[in-house]
This record gives C-alpha cells, sequence and structure tokens, in this order.
C-alpha cells in the first residue's frame, strides 16, 4: 500500500482512525497513571494540582505519540532506495494546513491555561496562594466562611540550616512540624539569613522564605502521617540537609501534642548541619569554604528527621 | 568569468593560523568550536562527578562545599563556555557563506570576541584554585548566598564568576552587534528577506534577542558585584534592598538566552531536513517569522521561573498564559518538518539521524514544558529534578544533538574532508540513548519532590538515581567515537567534494574548504527561495557554469 492518495481510500483512512483511537486509550491510561507517579495527597492543595498533571498528562501524551507516529512512519514508509538520488514532490506548503495547525496548539493550550486559572483561583481562595495580601472581596466583606479562618498560626523561620517551628498560642517551639488534621493553618515565613523555599511535597506546595519580608502562608493538611519539609532554594552548603517533618495528627492528638510540649524545657533542636560541621572540622582535607551553620535552635520539642515518613 | 573565481591552487595555510589573532571568520569559526568542545569535556567531567556523588543517596564522594561548587561550574562551564561559543562557532562559519559575504562586517571585533572566550574561561577555571574553591550558588548565582563570601578575601570565586560572566556578556554583545550588522548589510545581490536561509534568520532573531537581553544581565552582575566586594546594598536585605529584584535582571535576560540557544537549533532544522528529506522546507515563510514571533513572545515571560518567589496572583496568570503562547509558533515550527519530512525520500545519514533524535527530544521537553508554565504544577516541581530534567532534554536532547547534526553536516565544507557515517552512527545510538536513561528518570524523581541542587538524598529516590547515573555514565562514553571520528578524519578523511550531501545553498557553491574570501569579487545573484528540492530552478545566476568549474576543480585536484 503506498501513501500516494491516502485521502480518497477507505482502507488508510479507517487505519488512521484505529491508530488514532489507540493513542487517545493510551493518552487516557496514562493520565490515569500520572497520579501515581505522585507523593500521597495529604492537603486540599493536592487533589487540584494532581488533576491539573493529570489533564495536562493525557493531552500531552497525544500530542507526544502523534507526532511521534509520523516521524516513524516517514522514517519506516518514506525512505529513499539505495541509490535513488532523485528528489521528492516538492511540496512548498499550504496554507491551510499551516492555519489549522496554528489553531490547534492555540486552542489546546488556551484550554489548559483556563484549566490552569480556574485551578490558581481555587487554591487562591482556600488560602495558600494568598500570601501577597491582595485582598479578595469575600474576605474584605467579612463573609470568609468560619471553617476556613485558620485558627492555628505557626511562625517558620528558616536559617542556615535548620527549621524552627514556633506556635505563638500555646507558647510552644520545635523542630518538627505537628499540625491538626482539616484544621487550616497559617504559617508566617521569615528567614534569618538567605532565601529558602520551604516545600512539603505531600502538599504540593512550595514558597520562598525571603530574608527582609514575612509571608503569610495558608494550608489545610487533609491526611494524617509524617511527611517531608524540603529546603527549596538552594541556601547554601547544607541545603540538601536542611529537612524537617511534618506529622500530621488527629485534633485531639494535636491538642495533647501541643500541652506537653508547653512543658518541657528548651533544649538542642536538630540541626543536621551543625553535627556534620563538627565532624568535617576534625578531617585533615575538609574541602572548600563554608558558612559555619547556625547554633541549633533552643526548643521544647526537638522531634526526629529519620523515622520513616510517607512522602 | 567564474575561472577567476576559484585560483586552482592557493598555498595551504598552515595550522597555526587556530592559534592566532586571526580576523578570518572561517577561522574564528573553528576556533570557537574546538575550544568550545575543550570545555565542554571539562564540564562533561563534573557532570561525573555529580552523577556518581548522586548515585547512592548518602553525601559520600565529594564534600557537600565540592558538591556544591561542581554543580555550579557544570551549569556555568556548559553555558557560558560550551553552548553559546559552540553556536557562535557556527555562526561564524555559516553566516558569511549562506549569504555570500566574504567575511563578518566586524572581523577585527569579531576576533577580540572570540579571544574574550578564553580569558574568562581561564578565570573561571582559576577559580578552582583560589582559596575557599570556586562559586557555589548555582548559575543563578541568586544573593543572599552569593554574596556571603565566607572566606571575606577581596578575590572569591564568587568574585571571579561574576567577572567572568560580566566579560561573557561583553563578548557576546561583540559577537551579537558583528552577526545583525553581517545580516542586514551584507546579503548578496538578489537575496533578499525571503530568500535567506532560515539559519540566518534564526540567528538574525537569537542575536536581537542578546542586544536587548544582555544589559540587563551585565547590570545585574556587576550590582551583585559590587554588593560582594565594595559592601553596597543593592540586593542585601539588612541593607534594605531587595533579593528579588536581582531574580528579574537575572531571568529577563536569562529565559531570552535559553531562546539563544534553541532558535539557532530551529535553524539547523530547517536546513538540515529539507537536504535529507529531498524536499522543500514546508511554510518557508511562516517558520522564518515564527522566529520573530518566539523572540518578542520570549521577552514577556521571564516571571515563569518565579512562580514561588512570591509574585502577584495575576503576575503569576499573565506570565503563565504569555508562556503557554510561545508553544504556538513553536508548534508551527515542529509541524512544518513534519511536512518537510512527509513523502519525503529520506535519507538516514548520521546529520539526519541527530535531527531527528533532536526533534524526538524536543517534543517531549516541549510536552514538560507547558507543564512547567501552569502555575500549580510549577509551584509543586519548581526546583525539583523535573525541571533539571526538562531543560537537559532541551538542551542536551535537542541543541547539543543538534550542534551535532550541524557538525557533521558542515564538517566536509569547512575541513574539506568527510567524517565517518559508522563512527557517526554509532556517537548517535550511544547519545540518543545514554540521554534518554539519563535524564528522563529525573522527572519522576522531581514528581515525587526531590530538589535539585541537593549533595544527598532521601533513600527513596535512590532507583531512579541510579538509572539517571548509568545513562550519565552511558553519554561520558559517547563522546570517544565523537572525538575519534573528529580527529580521524580531520586527517585521514576521504575529500570532500563541494557538495557531497547535494545540498541547496550559496555555502555548496563554494570549494571544501572555501577561500578565504569566500566568494571574493564573484558573488553570484540569489534568483530563488532556498529549498528548492526537486524544482529543478537553479539558486543563482550562471550556477551550471559555477558548477563545472568547481568540478573540474575538484577532477584536476
Ligand atoms: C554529560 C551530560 C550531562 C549530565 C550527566 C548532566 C547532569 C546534570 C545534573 C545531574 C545537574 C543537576 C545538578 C544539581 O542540581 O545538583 C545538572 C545541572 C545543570 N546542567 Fe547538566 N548535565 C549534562 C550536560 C549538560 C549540558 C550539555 C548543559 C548545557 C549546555 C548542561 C547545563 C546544566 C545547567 C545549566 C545546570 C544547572 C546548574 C544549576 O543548578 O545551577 N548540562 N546537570
Ligand atoms: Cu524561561
Amino acid at each position: 500500500m503506498t501513501s500516494s492518495t491516502p485521502r480518497l481510500r477507505p482502507l488508510p483512512l479507517i487505519g488512521l482512525a484505529l491508530w488514532v483511537g489507540l493513542l487517545v486509550l493510551v493518552s487516557v491510561w496514562m493520565s490515569q497513571q500520572s497520579y501515581r507517579w505522585l507523593p500521597v495527597q495529604a492537603s486540599t492543595a493536592a487533589p487540584l494540582v494532581d488533576g491539573l498533571f493529570s489533564f495536562e498528562t493525557g493531552v500531552g501524551t497525544f500530542v507526544f505519540l502523534a507526532v511521534i507516529s509520523v516521524m516513524a512512519w516517514v522514517m519506516l514508509m518514506h525512505r529513499a532506495e539505495k541509490y535513488d538520488e532523485s528528489d521528492a514532490e516538492p511540496i512548498e506548503g499550504n496554507t491551510r494546513l499551516e492555519v489549522i495547525w496554528t489553531a490547534i496548539p492555540f486552542v489546546l493550550v488556551m484550554a489548559i491555561a483556563i484549566y490552569a486559572i480556574r485551578v490558581n483561583t481555587t487554591l487562591g481562595v482556600l488560602g495558600p496562594m494568598e500570601h501577597i495580601h491582595v485582598r479578595d472581596p469575600l474576605e474584605q466583606q467579612g463573609g470568609y466562611p468560619g471553617d476556613r479562618l485558620p485558627p492555628e498560626s505557626v511562625e517558620v523561620i528558616a536559617r542556615q540550616w535548620s527549621w524552627e517551628f514556633r506556635y505563638p498560642n500555646s507558647g510552644v517551639s520545635s523542630t518538627e512540624l505537628h499540625l491538626a488534621v482539616d484544621q487550616p493553618v497559617t504559617f508566617r515565613l521569615v528567614s534569618e539569613d538567605v532565601l529558602h523555599g520551604f516545600y512539603i511535597p505531600a502538599f504540593r506546595l512550595k514558597q520562598d522564605v525571603v530574608p527582609g519580608r514575612a509571608i503569610d502562608f495558608n494550608l489545610t493538611p487533609t491526611r494524617e502521617g509524617r511527611y517531608r519539609l524540603r529546603d527549596s532554594q538552594f541556601s547554601g552548603t547544607w541545603f540538601a540537609a536542611n529537612q524537617a517533618d511534618v506529622v500530621v495528627e488527629s485534633g485531639p492528638d494535636h491538642l495533647s501534642w501541643l500541652k506537653q510540649a508547653a512543658g518541657q524545657p528548651l533544649q538542642s533542636g536538630i540541626s543536621d548541619a551543625v553535627q556534620e560541621y563538627a565532624e568535617r572540622g576534625k578531617k585533615s582535607n575538609p574541602g572548600w569554604a563554608t558558612v559555619p551553620p547556625a547554633p541549633p535552635p533552643q526548643v521544647n520539642v526537638p522531634g526526629s528527621n529519620t523515622l520513616p515518613h510517607d512522602a | 568569468m567564474t575561472s577567476a573565481t576559484f585560483p586552482a591552487s592557493e598555498p595551504k595555510p598552515s595550522w597555526t593560523r587556530y592559534f592566532s589573532f586571526n580576523t578570518d571568520a572561517k577561522v574564528i569559526g573553528i576556533q570557537y568550536i574546538v575550544l568550545a568542545f575543550f570545555y565542554f569535556l571539562i564540564g562533561g567531567l563534573l557532570a561525573m562527578i555529580i552523577r556518581g556523588e548522586l548515585i547512592t543517596p548518602a553525601a559520600d564522594l565529594v564534600d557537600r562545599t565540592v558538591y556544591n561548587g561542581i554543580y555550579t561550574m557544570h551549569g556555568t562551564i556548559m553555558l557560558f563556555l560550551f553552548i553559546f561559543p559552540v553556536l557562535n562557532g557556527l555562526n561564524n562559519l555559516l553566516i558569511p557563506t549562506m549569504i555570500g559575504a566574504p567575511d563578518m562586517a566586524f572581523p577585527r571585533l569579531n576576533a577580540v570576541a572570540f579571544w574574550l572566550v578564553p580569558i574568562f574561561g581561564t578565570l573561571l577555571i582559576a577559580s578552582f584554585f583560589v582559596p575557599g574553591g570556586p562559586a557555589y550558588s548555582g548559575w543563578w548565582s541568586y544573593p543572599p548566598v552569593s554574596i556571603q563570601n565566607p572566606l571575606g578575601h577581596l578575590v572569591s570565586g564568587q568574585g571571579l564568576w561574576l567577572t567572568a560572566v560580566a566579560l561573557s556578556g561583553v563578548s557576546s554583545i561583540m559577537g551579537a552587534v558583528n552577526f545583525v550588522t553581517t545580516i542586514i548589510r551584507m546579503r548578496a545581490p538578489g537575496m533578499g528577506w525571503f530568500r535567506m536561509p532560515v539559519f540566518c534568520w534564526t540567528a538574525l532573531a537569537a542575536q536581537t534577542l542578546q542586544l536587548i537581553g544582555l544589559p540587563a544581565l551585565t547590570g545585574g552582575a556587576v550590582m551583585l558585584l559590587f554588593d560582594l566586594v565594595a559592601g553596597t546594598s543593592f540586593y542585601r536585605p539588612e541593607g534594605g534592598g531587595d533579593p528579588v529584584l536581582y531574580q528579574h535582571f537575572f531571568w529577563f535576560y536569562s529565559h531570552p538566552a535559553v531562546y539563544v540557544i534553541i532558535l539557532p537549533v530551529f535553524g539547523i532544522f530547517s536546513e538540515l531536513f529539507p537536504v535529507y528529506a529531498r524536499k522543500p522546507l514546508f511554510g518557508y515563510v511562516y517558520v522564518a517569522l515564527a522566529s520573530f514571533i518566539i523572540v518578542g513572545l520570549g521577552l514577556v515571560v521571564w516571571v515563569h521561573h518565579m512562580f514561588p518567589s512570591g509574585v502577584a496572583q495575576w503576575m503569576r496568570n499573565l506570565f503563565m498564559v504569555t508562556t503557554m503562547l510561545i508553544s504556538v509558533p513553536t508548534g508551527v515550527k515542529v509541524f512544518a518538518w513534519l511536512g518537510t519530512l512527509w513523502r519525503g525520500k529520506l535519507r538516514l545519514t548520521t546529520p539526519m539521524l541527530f535531527c531527528l533524535g533532536g526533534l524526538f527530544n524536543f517534543v517531549f521537553a516541549g510536552i514538560t514544558g507547558i507543564m512547567l508554565a501552569t502555575v500549580p504544577v510549577d509551584i509543586h516541581v519548581s526546583n525539583t529534578y523535573f525541571v533539571v530534567g526538562h531543560f537537559h532534554y532541551v538542551i542536551y536532547g535537542a541543541a547539543v544533538m543538534g550542534v551535532f547534526a550541524a557538525i557533521y553536516h558542515w564538517f566536509p565544507k569547512f575541513i574539506g574532508r568527510m567524517p565517518y557515517e559508522g563512527l557517526g552512527k554509532l556517537h548517535f545510538l550511544l547519545t540518543f540513548v545514554g540521554a534518554n536513561l539519563n535524564f528522563l528518570p529525573m522527572h519522576p524523581l522531581g514528581l515525587m519532590g526531590m530538589p535539585r541542587r541537593v549533595s544527598s538524598y532521601d533513600p527513596e529516590f535512590a532507583f531512579w538515581n541510579v538509572l539517571a547515573s548509568l545513562g550519565a555514565f552511558l553519554l561520558g562514553v559517547s563522546i570517544i567515537p565523537f572525538l575519534l571520528n573528529m580527529v580521524s578524519s580531520w586527517v585521514l578523511g576521504p575529500r570532500a567534494t563541494h557538495n557531497p550531501w547535494n545540498a541547496i545553498g550559496l555555502e555548496w557553491l563554494l570549494p571544501s574548504p572555501p577561500a578565504e574570501d569566500n566568494f571574493g569579487e564573484h558573488v553570484p545573484t540569489v534568483i530563488s527561495r532556498p529549498y528548492g528540492y526537486g524544482l529543478g530552478q537553479p539558486l543563482v545566476e550562471n550556477q551550471e557554469a559555477i558548477e563545472r568549474e568547481l568540478n573540474l576543480q575538484e577532477a584536476r585536484a
């Protein structure tokens, strides 16, 4: 079968339709698979982000496979015969085709953009994207739903290289972040030295911590478990070790943790960097220059960052 | 009349001219490319150390300070000392010969721009040996980390880094002035804008971006240098400065910089697909103009690198939309290449394989790029390995593969000898498999939440990292057949005729290698569009006579 007059024959058309159908199936399957590439969903933001990602994976898979199919087809079917030095039939362009293939990507990306803006807006209403203090009208009219008013605020202090969490309402400080499930929380993110990134993959949320600014950041955890908080904006030598655990627990558990914590004396919190820095000093050839780590924060509860985590 | 064009026996120029201040664009082009590959080997070696460290979760191969210095220098060397210089080398070889100019508009400026490269390259490499080690704050060099200067000396790795980057900016501006002027002023008679090869269109677009963007980077870097060594507070929060301001300066240039890299590669694809598919470039005018649409949009997307930095919601949405729009002219090009291939008579030579492989990788990168453009997904994967995977697909998978394609395709023209196909195909296979094995696993890692720039990681990331490291080592091996091929064919390869690929273009109407002043006084008059494969029209007046003369000359040799 040659492809010289593909449009007029029914057989190639049926073949094409079957192939496109197959690609659609694969794309749908990939978009379902995409959820498995992501960590567990542990915040209200996570399902929204994952839904968008899944949609993009589906569309992307289809576009990718369609383009690759054409490439594979021409490589198989449109190869020059050996010793054939002649040129192919000169087709210089086709305005109608060019218009179509400008329109298709335009429509596709605008569809994705609209979807993404809607997710953005929802996330904004839920809290996490509103740290810039463009107050939304709902809030100004005092109509902010009560269950979304964060009852708990946590001050997050990022340093080279440790995380400290303070609960001003309870007078507690810790180097392990404890949150109550399904309760909105407001963070106040500050840095004492350089840029850091407040990133909890299981929550799908990330916000740079900028020295000289206090950034308000809201979220609502939705799943109990132990997760990782990772520094996501390069902060120097022990950047990779600047991680803390996030424990999401039930409301009552959280209250009793706070109560117990408040009774503990201040002690050194977790700082892997301080430990490594001390060991490094003993080496004869420790490496290149580094800023020394800040001393470990003095906290009520050091917590742990070595227990198994869910994500 | 044409016989005077090509004196039959020129004195063979000495190889030592490659080590001198030479003003011939063809010499400068080769100087750029060879020097760039020297730095490519250094940058690649550093990449091997990175992947060696990351093959296990713990930071156990090198000290963390060393890791940070090495990943910073890897990125910096690869961008400023490999990819920009190698592309400028191609510009030097191709722009004058493709438009029929004897040389660049400002040959001395051209040579100065080149010689700045080894100067700032040496400065950068020297920073490995200053007390305290090289810069370690990434190729973004975001303050305040980049101005912490742990030893407090006046001369620090970071200071040398900033000086080198500023010099690189000066060199690139000089180059850009030259390329833009040459393309605008020195085209052969009859070569109107819409008879100009697409490579020249993309070079013009890319160099225009350099001229607009580089002052921002250079200004931003000089202010950073002042903060570092003179105690100013442009970006120091303690002194009332704003670290986020630097990010705007930096990305206002550095986003367009990615188009400076990829546009010429689009040019290479657009040149090579027609040759090896034996068909005209599909929709030539549209492809040519799309480059300038990309330039316009490319200048207004930089905030997509700053979505988690703390920018307003409306800005996030706005820059998301502009970023998505760029995929439209880009998609147009991809479809035009497919249209060119469709029902062609494909010849899967080494350069063609590199183009096809590069296109494959580029399409993949485009899709992850759209994902990164959408704010909610970007918030999750920004600064993770997803981004590292994405941009290595662009830069290695598409740009470096395109550069290899260009080298294999134009090697006969400028060296006068044919590269070996067998070694070339082996090189392609190792590169394609190695790049995919190296960079594909980075995407799941990023989705799982592994940050970039880490010297250690949690054990759940080990599996994909082992795969990535194996791919990296394969990529390391892939360079061996390339180097073997280049050296052996340069010395021993079969002599190349003036047009071994049966390609259409002014450069293929010159002997291989061309005389120093290319066409000299006898610049042919262009009478048709480029890529007239299968149309049977000559490209220039008197084409038959010119070709007859070249054939005679080759028969005599
Ligand atoms: C030999 C093949 C290569 C390998 C195995 C490789 C590997 C890597 C890895 C693992 C990183 C991430 C380091 C980290 O975040 O800790 C990285 C960063 C980077 N690479 Fe490559 N790479 C290769 C080639 C290239 C090429 C050809 C270019 C550009 C022309 C390039 C440009 C960069 C840049 C700009 C960065 C970012 C550095 C930063 O975060 O500041 N790489 N590379
Ligand atoms: Cu960008």
